[in-house]
C-alpha cells in the first residue's frame, strides 16, 4: 500500500528576498549615477533613500514571512523596483527645478504606502472578509468619488476637479475609490452572476441580458459619464467603466456584456466629444499635435514626444537629457522622462515590470478558488493595466491624453499609497491561493490512494 | 471563471503589446524625424551645450567651436569666413544650419550612428559627449587661388582630383561671412540675415552645386563630341558640315557661328577643329544626326540627372526631355533647356582626364574624434561608372589639348604643362551679358586637376568669350593645384 506524503509548496520567501535585494541595488545604483553625473560625487541622500526604500521593503517582506508566507514572491520586488525608479527620476528632476522637495515627499509617501500594505496584510487575514462590506464599499466609493465636488473641500488642479485639499495637503480620493469599488464590483457580481449570465433572450449567437438586469451597467455608465462631466476627468471615467465591464465579463463569461459596454462607452465618448469643448480639444490635440493651431495646447504632449525621440534606443543617460522641459515631467509625463534618459531599453524594462505585476495578479485570480477572490484579484490587476494603458497610451498617442498617474512611478501620494494597498491585497489573495490545504488523512478503510478533498477549510 | 480570466489575460497582453509598439514607433522609427522637426529646441539645447566638432582643411580648422562666457557655452567661429562659407555653410542659433554644417550635423554634434562605438566607449569611460571633426579634401592653396582669381566677380569655381573625386576647391561668389550668422547677438544676426536674403545676388547660395542652374554653352560640345566618338561612326578627323549659318528644320530661323563665318573650306570642318574653334553649326548638325537619346544617354553617363551628395545635396543637371529638331540643335551646343552646375562641368573634364571613369565628387576626407583626433572613418573613393571608353577619353583629350594649344582657350596655357580645356559662352536671354565658361584639366608629375569656372556677368555681350574671362581663372587654379 502506498503511503502518501503531503506536498507542501515552497513558500519562495527566500526568492523574494533575493529579488528584493536586486531591486533595491538597481534603484540605489541609479540614484548614485544621478549624483555622479551631476557633480561627480556620491549624493548625500544615497544612504537615506537606498536604506529607506530597502528597509521599508524588508519590513513588508518580514510581515509576509510572518503573516502570509505563501504569498506571490514577485509582486513585492517588482513594486519596490518601480517605486525606487520613480524616486530616482523624481530626484533627478528636483535637481533641474527650483522646487526641489518632491523626492523627500515621495519617499515619505512610499513609507506610508508600504506600511499601509503591511497593515492590510496584518489586519486582513482572509480577503473573503471584505465580501461582508460589499455595500459599505459601494457607498464609500461613491462618497470618495463625490468628495472633490463639495464646495470648500474640492480643488480644481489643471482643469480636473479630482482633488480634495485640507490646508497644504491635497489628495485624490479617486485613487482610493478604485480599490473600494473593485471590492464592491467583486462582491456584487459574485452574487448576481447567475442571474446576469444565464437568463435573457438570444439574438443570433449572443444571449442578451434581460432588461431589468441592465440596471447595474447603466448605473456604472452614468456614474462614469458623471465623472467625465462634473470632474472633467476622462482618465478616471475610463478607468472605472473599463474596470466594471472587465469584472462583469469575468463574472458572467458573456461576451454580450463587453459588446454592450463598448457600445455604451463609444456612445458616451461620442456624446462627450460633440458636447464638451475640452473633450473635443483633447481629441484634436491627439490627432494633430503638431498643427500650428494646437501649438499652445499640445505643448506638453509634443515636448514629451521630443524627449522620447531624444532618448532614442539607449537614452541620454540619467541627468544628461532635458526631461525638465516637459510640464509635469515627474508625474503625468514621467514615462517620457524615463524614455529620454534611459531610452527605449529603459521603457521596455518598465513596461515589462508592469506586465509581470499584472500577470502575477491575473495568475492569482486564476489560482484562487473562491469567486469573490477571483473577481477582486482580476479587478485589481486589470485596474493597474488600464491605468498604465491610459497613461502610456496618452503619452505615446495611442489614445487621447487623459489625466491618470503611472502606478508607483509618478510623483503623488494618493496614487502611491493606493497602489501599495492594491499590492497588499494581491499578496493576501495570492497567499490564500497558494497555501496548501489542511492535511487530510485518508483512512486505511477507504482504500483510496489519492488525496481527495471536497471542501476546503480556510 | 477561469476561461474569461484567460481571455482577459489575452486582452491585457494586447494592450501591453500596443504600448510596446507605440513606444518603439516613437523612440526608434520616428526618432530622427522628431529630432529634426524645426520646432524642436531640445536638439539645439543639447547641441549648444556640447563641444561641436570642427571642419578641418589641411590641419587648420575653418569652422570650430570656442568656449564663451554666455548661456550658449560655445560659439561657432569661421576662420577664413567668406572663402569657405559656400562649403562650411553657417551654424546659427536662430536660422539653423546649411551646407556641411547641416549635411554633417550628426557627426559634428556627435550624435551620428557612425560614431556608435566611440559613443559607447565615452559612455563607459564617463567622457562628456562631444562632436567629431570632419577633415575636408579641400586644398587651401587651390581654394584661395580660386577665390583670388574670381576677384569678387559673380561666379563659381570647382576643382576636382579626377582620380579620386576629391574636391580641391569649391568657391562661390559673392559669398558672406558666416561669423555674422553664428553670433549670439540675436538682433545683429537677424539684421544680417535679412540683408543676405534681400541681396539680389543671393550670396547664401552655393553656385557650385545648387541654386539656379546655368546653361553650359559650348562646354557641352564635349558631351556631344563624346557621344559621336562613342557611336563608333566618328573619329577626330571625320569631316562635319560647318556652314556660317545652319537652317533649322521646321522653322524659318537659323543658327550661326559667333564669327559669322564658315568653320572651314567648303563649309566642311573636322571634328577636332570644330571643337578647337567651337564651331556651333558643326555641333548643332552633329547633334541632330546623333539624336536626343544618344546625347541624353551620354550626358547621364557624365552625371546628368543624378542625385549626388558631396555630402551636401547637388542639384541634378538636366538635359531636355523631348526636344524637337531645332531645340535639339540648340541643346547640342549647350543652349535651349540644358542646365548644369559648375560641379557637373568639372565632372566631365574629370572623367575624360581619368581615362573615361567618373569618380564621385566628395568633400570629406575622414572623420576624426577624441582628443588626438584619431580617424574614425575614411570614405573610400567611389566610382560613379564609366562615362566613355578609354580610347574616346584619349581622343577627347587630344581635341581638348588642341583647344588650349591653338584654339579658343589659349589663355589657359601653362608653361611646361599640357593643358586640355574647352571654352563656353552661354546666352541666357536677349541683351543679357552671357555666362563665360571654361573647363579644363592638366597633369604634372603625380598631381592632376580638373577645373570648371563660370563667370556670370561677362561685361558686354561680345567680349564675354569663356576663353577671355574664364580661362585665366582656370589657369591660376590649375597652377595652384599642380604646385610650382
Amino acid at each position: 500500500m502506498a503511503t502518501v506524503t503531503p506536498v507542501y509548496p515552497a513558500t519562495r520567501r527566500n526568492t523574494e528576498l533575493a529579488l528584493l535585494v536586486m531591486a533595491v541595488l538597481v534603484a540605489t545604483g541609479a540614484w548614485a549615477v544621478v549624483g555622479l553625473t551631476e557633480d561627480g560625487t556620491l549624493p548625500p541622500g544615497l544612504a537615506l533613500y537606498g536604506g529607506g526604500l530597502g528597509g521599508l521593503a524588508v519590513v513588508l517582506h518580514l510581515v509576509l514571512r510572518w503573516k502570509a508566507q505563501y504569498a506571490d514572491p514577485v509582486l513585492l520586488p517588482v513594486a519596490t523596483l518601480l517605486n525606487g525608479l520613480g524616486l530616482v527620476v523624481i530626484h533627478r528632476l528636483d535637481l533641474s527645478s527650483s522646487r526641489a522637495d518632491q523626492a523627500p515627499r515621495q519617499l515619505l509617501w512610499s513609507a506610508i504606502g508600504i506600511l499601509a500594505a503591511g497593515a492590510v496584510l496584518w489586519v486582513l487575514r482572509d480577503h473573503r472578509v471584505l465580501r461582508r462590506y460589499t455595500f459599505t464599499a459601494m457607498v464609500a466609493g461613491l462618497v470618495l468619488l463625490l468628495l472633490p465636488l463639495l464646495p470648500g473641500l474640492g480643488r480644481t488642479i489643471n482643469g480636473a476637479r479630482i482633488w480634495i485639499g485640507v490646508g497644504p495637503l491635497s489628495f485624490q480620493p479617486g485613487e482610493l475609490a478604485k480599490i473600494v469599488l473593485a471590492v464592491f464590483f467583486a462582491g456584487y457580481l459574485v452574487v448576481h452572476r447567475d442571474a446576469l449570465s444565464l437568463t435573457g433572450p438570444k439574438l443570433l449567437f449572443l444571449r442578451l441580458p434581460r432588461a431589468r438586469d441592465l440596471g447595474p451597467i447603466l448605473v456604472a455608465w452614468l456614474a462614469s459619464v458623471g465623472i467625465l462631466v462634473l470632474q472633467r476627468d476622462l482618465g478616471t471615467s475610463l478607468l472605472f467603466f473599463g474596470l466594471f465591464v472587465a469584472v462583469l465579463y469575468v463574472a458572467t463569461e458573456r461576451v454580450s456584456w463587453i459588446l454592450l459596454g463598448l457600445a455604451l462607452f463609444l456612445a458616451g465618448a461620442a456624446l462627450a466629444a460633440s458636447t464638451f469643448g475640452h473633450v473635443q480639444q483633447r481629441i484634436d490635440i491627439w490627432l494633430h499635435p503638431f498643427a500650428a493651431s494646437n501649438a499652445d495646447d499640445s505643448y506638453q504632449l509634443v515636448q514629451g514626444l521630443y524627449g522620447m525621440a531624444n532618448g532614442g534606443l539607449l537614452g541620454t543617460g540619467l541627468d544628461r537629457g532635458r526631461p525638465d522641459i516637459v510640464p509635469f515631467a515627474n508625474s503625468d509625463f514621467i514615462y517620457s522622462s524615463i524614455g529620454e534618459e534611459l531610452g527605449l531599453v529603459g521603457l521596455f524594462a518598465v513596461l515589462l515590470l508592469y506586465g509581470v505585476l499584472v500577470e502575477r495578479g491575473l495568475r492569482t485570480a486564476i489560482a484562487v478558488r473562491d469567486g469573490f477572490g477571483k473577481l477582486l484579484a482580476a479587478g485589481l490587476a486589470f485596474s493597474v493595466t488600464l491605468q498604465v494603458f491610459v497613461v502610456v497610451g496618452g503619452v505615446t498617442r495611442v489614445i487621447p491624453l487623459t489625466g491618470l498617474t503611472m502606478p508607483f512611478l509618478a510623483a503623488g501620494g494618493s496614487s502611491l499609497v493606493s497602489n501599495w494597498i492594491v499590492v497588499g491585497l494581491l499578496l493576501r489573495i495570492s497567499d490564500l491561493a497558494r497555501r496548501p490545504a489542511p492535511e487530510v488523512r485518508n483512512g486505511p478503510e477507504s482504500g483510496d490512494t489519492g488525496v481527495t478533498q471536497a471542501v476546503r477549510v480556510p | 471563471m477561469n476561461r474569461p480570466l484567460r481571455r482577459l489575460s489575452a486582452v491585457v497582453a494586447v494592450l501591453f503589446a500596443a504600448l510596446f509598439a507605440s513606444t518603439t514607433w516613437i523612440q526608434y522609427f520616428q526618432a530622427d524625424a522628431l529630432n529634426n522637426r524645426p520646432g524642436n529646441s531640445r536638439q539645439l539645447y543639447a547641441e549648444l551645450g556640447r563641444d561641436r566638432g570642427s571642419l578641418i582643411v589641411a590641419g587648420q580648422a575653418v569652422a570650430s567651436s570656442v568656449p564663451v562666457d554666455d548661456p550658449y557655452v560655445f560659439q561657432r567661429q569661421y576662420a577664413a569666413g567668406p572663402v569657405y562659407a559656400p562649403v562650411t555653410g553657417y551654424y546659427s542659433i536662430r536660422y539653423g544650419t546649411s551646407m556641411l554644417e547641416r549635411a554633417e550635423n550628426d557627426v559634428l554634434a556627435g550624435t551620428s550612428d557612425r560614431l556608435f562605438y566611440r559613443q559607447l566607449s565615452d559612455l563607459l569611460t564617463g567622457e562628456k559627449p562631444r562632436g567629431a571633426s570632419v577633415d575636408l579634401t579641400l586644398d587651401p592653396a587651390v581654394q584661395q587661388a580660386a577665390w583670388d582669381a574670381l576677384d569678387g566677380r559673380k561666379g563659381s569655381v570647382v576643382a576636382l582630383d579626377p582620380r579620386t573625386g576629391d574636391v580641391l576647391a569649391m568657391v562661390s561668389s559673392p559669398s558672406y561671412d558666416p561669423n555674422a550668422l553664428a553670433s549670439h547677438d540675436g538682433e545683429a544676426v537677424s539684421k544680417q540675415w535679412n540683408a543676405l536674403l534681400a541681396d539680389p545676388d543671393d550670396p547664401l547660395t552655393n553656385r557650385a552645386i545648387g541654386g539656379d542652374l546655368y546653361p553650359p554653352g559650348s562646354t557641352f560640345k564635349l558631351v556631344t563630341a563624346a557621344a559621336a566618338l562613342e557611336s563608333g561612326k566618328y573619329e577626330e578627323s571625320t569631316l562635319l558640315d560647318g556652314p556660317a549659318e545652319l537652317d533649322l528644320p521646321q522653322t524659318t530661323s537659323t543658327l550661326g557661328n559667333d564669327e559669322g563665318t564658315a568653320c572651314g573650306p567648303n563649309d566642311q570642318v573636322s571634328l577636332i577643329d570644330a571643337l578647337r574653334i567651337s564651331c556651333n553649326t558643326a555641333f548643332a548638325s552633329l547633334g541632330m544626326t546623333l539624336g536626343a537619346d544618344a546625347l541624353r544617354t551620354q550626358a547621364e553617363k557624365f552625371g546628368f540627372g543624378q542625385d549626388l551628395s558631396v555630402p551636401m545635396r547637388v542639384t541634378p543637371s538636366t538635359f531636355p526631355a523631348d526636344p524637337n529638331a531645332p531645340q535639339l540643335a540648340q541643346s547640342a551646343i549647350g543652349q535651349f533647356d540644358v542646365r548644369v552646375t559648375p560641379l557637373q562641368v568639372a565632372m566631365y573634364s574629370a572623367a575624360i582626364a581619368n581615362g573615361g571613369v567618373l569618380m564621385k565628387p566628395n568633400l570629406v576626407r575622414d572623420v576624426r574624434a577624441g582628443d588626438d583626433l584619431s580617424v574614425v572613418e575614411t570614405p573610400a573613393p567611389q566610382e560613379l561608372g564609366r562615362a566613355v571608353s578609354a580610347s574616346t577619353a584619349a581622343t577627347l583629350t587630344d581635341m581638348m589639348k588642341a583647344v588650349v594649344a591653338r584654339g579658343t582657350g589659349t589663355r589657359a596655357q601653362i608653361d611646361g604643362v599640357e593643358v586640355a580645356g574647352k571654352t563656353g559662352t552661354a546666352q541666357h536671354g536677349a541683351g543679357l551679358p552671357p555666362y563665360a565658361w571654361f573647363t579644363s584639366f592638366a597633369t604634372k608629375g603625380d598631381r592632376q586637376v580638373a577645373v570648371a569656372v563660370v563667370i556670370e556677368d561677362g561685361g558686354t555681350v561680345d567680349s564675354a568669350y569663356g576663353g577671355r574671362l574664364a580661362a585665366p581663372v582656370a589657369k591660376q587654379v590649375m597652377e595652384a593645384a599642380l604646385g610650382g
